[in-house]
């Protein structure tokens, strides 16, 4: 991991000494073990905070909407779709964006670890090879990276990024043989009532703090519905009712659009399975349109266009 | 009064007898974290823990609460009915003396000199806090640096410290020593235990190593309002309300009108600082338009307004911000880099 941070400060330096691009979105260490934090790289001395490990879990793409000026970023397999989503959505452009592509093996979820540590607190996690070592007080442990991914990384695809500018590192195999919808299925396959039961367990732990909508690349919108006061669409409360709408129309609002890189999962404090719906969106639309979002600059999102011979089957009539 | 001791044994009976006459709340492992629920078993508190996800401040205030109701139906004139106020008296065991002080803080704003808020202050009134120190103080606490500490009484109406086989109980208040006298699993303490107690205390302070100046802070945050300082510490935030929904001293709120036909409830639901709609105005203009103004105001907010207009700063030091921000923007990162600057 050492030597992709180095090649990253190495392409950071050169890139804003030759004045291609005024900003670097990157992660620099961040404040407490097992999280890196973005970082914001706008000159060639601040470029030695820029690092790679495998807490770099944000999707740094979340930020491109906002921005007017030249970047480049770093990206991994599902932030790189993202990026290409949001160029096709025009919220920036392929010129304006210079792509640090990095192969992914997956990035860890640290609250499994916690869960698995049963109130040991880790003072230090030091990344070594296919491990990572835990420290603390009373606690000394070796774990392996691959039990710890977050669960959007063990079904991922696209370890690869599909575009890029520079490539750092090899690229990693991809995983072929997983079922990517296997929980989907299983989540099909049970009652109505388990459904709506196991889905409205899942929202009632909302607390409508909106981090999976602000983590989300594709939730950009200038108004959300649910901010919207003229007319108020949802009310404010964290009643079933209102978290439930919430989180449908969300739902919906990315089909067709979300990467599956598991930010929204990642961001909601409360541990709710933000990919149950998502992912459900993800296939129904590749069943439907065989669609793949974030994997060519070139196809139209398919509910952004029409054709005579789209499935019409669920329409009623 | 002198200590107290109770035998940590004896505490699911005590919890058990409590319950029968008092709304018991306490810690309880939900969904892989702990929350502050109301339990109607002393088994189902869990009190080996750092500290509960959300902060109990929702006893008091809760996230959604009902104001009142209307009803407009009824042909001539209309009926507004106001929630029925709680009788029965309350317990919260367990709580973090980081939690309990933020009760302190958030008693300036709703059960202060100027306005008293009856839905916050009747619940306040009739509950009683029970508090169990930090022996093992997480790495993200910097209590000592707010005035606090793992033993701060500061809130509590009885404060334990867990000695091993016993807890031994300090009396706070008049409150606490009623209770205390009422029930017998409270003995007096033994003088070895207190021996025992005071090195539980010393050690669980110096595990404490964060020390942030924070009067220094609310100085030089007088002069930094137009610093440039908030456009780089604001990049990052994403702007979701994991710091202040989780923050045990964040209060703000938003009031709507819940309607169904003619029928209606008047809601109060916490707001964030970090959303756009916060400071929205009618006209469409928005004084915050952007996460930098957001971010300074929840900084401004804790460590320069509330300190003037309260004499302390709004924060604990509980550090549920820092370990739940989506991206680690951490706040005691923050403060330092004010310091510096």
């Amino acid at each position: 991991m050492l030597n992709t941070s180095v090649a990253i400060r190495d392409i950071a330096k050169k890139l804003l000494d030759e004045k291609r691009v005024d900003l670097i979105i990157g992660f620099e260490k961040g404040s407490v073990p097992l999280r890196s934090t973005p970082c914001f790289v706008r000159s060639t001395s601040e470029a030695d905070r820029l690092i790679w490990n495998v807490n770099c879990e944000n999707n740094l793409a979340k930020y491109l909407p906002k921005t007017k000026e030249r970047v480049a970023i770093v990206a991994k397999g599902c932030d790189v779709r993202s990026i290409i989503g949001l160029i096709k959505e025009n919220q920036v452009t392929r010129e304006q964006v210079f792509i640090i592509g990095i192969p992914c093996k997956g990035m860890i979820d640290r609250r499994k670890i916690e869960a698995k540590l049963d109130g040991k607190e880790i003072i230090e996690a030091e990344e070594k090879d296919d491990t990572i070592i835990l420290t603390g007080n009373n606690l000394r442990e070796i774990i392996k990276k691959e039990e710890f991914l977050h669960n959007s990384c063990k079904t991922c695809t696209h370890r690869n990024p599909v575009i890029y500018d520079v490539l750092i590192g090899d690229k990693v195999v991809e995983d072929q043989a997983v079922d990517e919808y296997r929980e989907v299925k299983e989540f099909e396959a049970q009652s109505h009532d388990e459904r709506w039961r196991s889905f409205s367990d899942e929202v009632s732990k909302c607390i409508r703090c909106y981090a999976c909508r602000n983590a989300c690349p594709f939730c950009y919108c200038q108004e959300c519905f649910v901010d919207s006061s003229q007319p108020q669409w949802i009310g404010k409360t964290t009643n079933l009712s209102d978290t439930a709408i919430f989180h449908i129309v969300r739902a919906f609002h990315i089909a067709g659009r979300c990467v599956d890189c598991g930010s929204c999962d990642r961001a909601c404090p409360m541990g709710i399975d933000l990919r149950r719906l998502t992912k459900k969106m993800e296939m129904d639309v590749k069943d439907l349109f065989h669609y793949e979002a974030g994997i060519s600059l070139e196809d139209m999102p398919p509910l952004a266009t029409f054709n005579p011979d789209d499935p019409q089957e669920f329409m009623m009539v | 009064m002198k200590e107290l001791e109770i035998a940590k044994t004896e505490v699911v009976s005590l919890l058990n007898t409590l319950i029968k006459e008092y709304k018991v709340f306490a810690p309880v492992g939900q969904n892989g974290f702990i929350t502050f629920q109301e339990i109607h078993s002393g088994s189902e508190a869990f009190l080996d823990y750092i500290n509960s996800k959300k902060p109990p401040k929702e006893i008091f205030f809760p996230q959604s609460e009902r104001l009142f109701s209307y009803d407009l139906s009824k042909g001539e004139g209309w009926s507004v009915e106001e929630p029925a106020s709680e009788k029965k008296q309350r317990i919260i065991f367990g709580i973090r003396p980081c939690d309990a002080r933020s009760l302190v803080l958030l008693d300036n704003v709703f059960d202060g000199q100027l306005y008293k808020d009856p839905y916050y202050s009747g619940k306040r009134k009739n509950t009683t806090i029970i508090a169990i120190g930090c022996n093992q103080p997480s790495s993200t606490c910097f209590c000592t640096s707010l005035g606090g500490g793992p033993f701060s009484q500061d809130g509590s109406d009885l404060i334990l410290v867990d000695i091993g086989q016993k807890y031994i109980v300090q009396v706070v208040t008049e409150k606490g020593k009623k209770l205390a006298k009422k029930h017998n699993e409270f003995k007096e303490a033994e003088d070895n235990s207190l021996s025992l107690m005071r090195d539980t205390i010393e050690t669980a302070e110096a595990l404490i190593k964060s020390k942030i100046e924070v009067q220094k802070v609310t100085e030089k945050l007088d002069s930094m309002f137009d610093d440039p300082f908030w456009d780089l510490v604001s990049e990052k935030c994403l702007g979701c309300a994991v710091c202040t929904y989780l923050c045990p001293t964040c209060y703000c709120f938003d009031i709507t009108d819940e309607v169904t036909g003619q029928r209606g409830e008047r809601v109060r639901t916490w707001d964030s600082c970090a959303f756009p709609n916060f400071t929205l105005q009618a006209s469409g203009v928005n004084p915050r338009p952007s996460s930098k103004e957001r971010l300074r105001q929840r900084i401004m907010h804790k460590f320069n307004y509330f300190v003037a207009n309260h004499g302390m700063a709004a924060c604990v030091g509980c550090g549920r911000c820092i370990k739940e921000c989506p991206v680690n923007l951490d706040i005691q990162v923050v403060l330092n880099s004010i310091l510096n600057r």
